[in-house]
């Protein structure tokens, strides 16, 4: 049978990953993975939900060795947890902090020997450093195994599994690194993003085993916490970000240290905010574009122009306004959710989303699922959401709703929903209201959503500030 | 680390602090209706990581700290408000 090795390197000196104390080899990596994944529940399906980007690549490598598939929902929601626990007999949950996993089997991450501070196990660490050359090998693992499956909310209102294969998110994570100029250069990366969700897992947990380059463990959260992370790892380092962390990084005014390229996803980028984050760094800025249907597909660099150059392997047709990515690292055939413009030298041009998509702070949903998981709750008789126009490219703009829900009140919705969906989806403002503005045809058009909305904030300039 | 700031210091600062995440997240209510010992987070204010970000940013111009999140200290700073001021007074540098 075809097989791919775990990863690519082949010398287990290499460092791996970055902890805050001190680097990781891929040795050490490859025996821990053995160790966990002797000890993992039997079950043929793990809910990840490590918090530390090393301990999650441990986890997703035992997996592998034992011949499982890796969960990764859009959202760790009470409701999403349910529907999983449902839908995946014999699931549990990988954990390395206080979550809260509800009635699904939790499997306690156990300590780290390759830690410094590793205590009694510290022998089994220095032993495996010792170990002489030959008698490494990189597990193979074959290239159809289901190694994961990561989760869209689809616009027919529920989340739809998006099977991964070994071998195709092993040459997802070479395209990268190769269009990216990584092989011939390995960099450090130090993701603000986290490593389940599709951008994430490619650019920091792919890269890692496929693309020669090492990871910083902790996911930094604020300015300083990125300045801190950077820090800590060698040059060259690639910051792998988003609009919204980059935007605030550069706002916070901090002294950055060198960097040497900036990669953002999740949303497109402005090119005032990449002309001012090259012109601070000094290190270029690539954005990638791919959805987790599809995985990867292009990158650009901003400040050069808008047109994206599709990745080694991928292949753009067009059926009317329907755009199909295939081929390379590609599950089969995938219709895109973007209006794309292909130009006559390959590379294409976004040209927006469909209408019903909703990007936040690079999470993606449709109105239609929001619109179905609050029709669901209980004492709901109407209710829609909106997305206001966006007040800058870069910015957050938030959803508001109107709810018909005689008896409830707005704090009581917001509970509800917040069982159901990602918090960022809140809306914000939750408006009760008598009815909803549809027209004969039961059909809620925007602008009458959008009147509401512009009333409502009349309203309250209005009141407030009384 | 740092002195543990006074009762009244903190006090002081509530209601600055509750007009900063009002205007910095534009939400739908009176700074005055943020009790200051509910949580931020969750069944409280509802808050969410976008919003620790914004409110980190406006707390680091206006008061000249950074804030950290080793060891997710974050779900502690923003438990709520009180604890977001405590944090503040101990910190700022103007």
């Amino acid at each position: 049978m075809n097989s791919v090795p775990l990863l690519a390197g082949t010398d287990p000196a290499a460092v791996f990953a970055w902890r805050p104390d001190g680097p990781v080899s891929v040795g050490d990596y490859l025996a821990e993975a053995r160790v966990l994944a002797a000890r993992l529940p039997a079950g043929d399906f793990v809910l990840n939900l490590c918090h530390d980007r090393y301990r999650f690549a441990v986890g997703f490598a035992a997996g592998l060795l034992a011949g499982k598939t890796s969960l990764q929902p859009a959202s760790q929601s009470a409701e999403t947890l349910r529907r999983l626990h449902g839908a995946y007999p014999g699931l549990f949950a990988l954990c390395d902090g206080p979550d809260d996993t509800l009635d699904l089997p939790r499997f306690d991450f156990p300590a780290l020997f390759s830690a410094r501070a590793g205590g009694e196990n510290d022998t089994a660490a220095v032993d495996g450093k010792k170990a002489p050359k030959t008698e490494f090998a990189v597990p193979r693992i074959a290239a159809d195994h289901l190694a994961a499956i990561l989760f869209t909310s689809g616009s027919t209102g529920l989340p739809q599994a998006q099977p991964k294969r070994w071998g195709k998110l092993v040459a997802n994570g070479r395209a990268e690194a190769e269009q990216l100029g990584l092989l011939d250069r390995p960099h450090a990366l130090v993701g603000t993003v986290p490593v389940q969700h599709s951008y994430g897992f490619e650019s920091t947990l792919l890269l890692a085993l496929h693309g020669g380059c090492a990871f910083w463990a902790g996911k930094p959260f604020f300015p300083q916490d990125i300045v801190g992370a950077l820090a800590a790892v060698p040059r060259p380092r690639l910051l792998v970000t988003t609009p919204f962390h980059l935007s605030t990084l550069l706002a916070a005014g901090l002294d950055l240290p060198p960097v040497d390229m900036l990669l953002s996803a999740t949303a497109p980028l402005s090119a005032a905010l990449a002309d001012e984050a090259e012109a601070r760094t000094g290190a270029p800025l690539r954005e990638i574009y791919g959805a987790t249907e599809s995985g990867q597909l292009a990158s650009r660099r901003t400040t050069a122009g808008e047109a994206w150059t599709p990745l080694p392997g991928i292949r753009l047709d067009q059926d009317g306004e329907q755009t199909i990515a295939s081929g390379g690292h590609v599950e089969g055939r995938v219709a895109l959710a973007d209006r794309i413009e292909l130009l006559p030298d390959g590379r294409f041009l976004l040209r927006g989303r469909q209408a019903d998509l909703v990007n936040i702070a690079g999470k993606r949903t449709s109105l239609a699922y929001l619109n179905h998981q609050l029709a669901a709750i209980p004492g709901v008789v109407d209710g829609a959401f909106l997305l206001p126009d966006e007040a800058g490219p870069d910015g957050i703009t938030r959803l508001a709703a109107f709810v018909v829900a005689p008896g409830l009140t707005p704090r009581q919705i917001g509970a509800a929903l917040r069982e159901r969906v990602d918090a960022i989806f809140l809306p914000r403002p939750l408006v009760i209201v008598d009815r909803l503005p549809r027209n004969s045809t039961g059909k809620l058009p925007r602008g009458e959503l959008l009147a509401l909305y512009a009333a409502h904030c009349a309203d309250k300039i209005a009141d407030g500030r009384r | 680390m740092s002195e543990t700031p006074s009762p009244q210091a903190v006090e002081a600062l509530l209601p600055e602090i509750a007009e900063l995440i009002v205007d910095a997240l534009n939400l739908d209510l009176a700074p005055a209706d943020i009790e200051p010992d509910a949580p931020l987070f969750g069944d409280g204010l509802g808050l969410d990581s976008i919003d620790v970000l914004e409110i980190a940013l406006v707390v680091g111009k206006r008061y000249g700290c950074q804030l950290k999140s080793d060891n997710e200290d974050n779900v502690r700073i923003f438990a709520s408000l009180r604890a977001l001021a405590t944090y503040i007074a101990a910190r700022r540098s103007q």
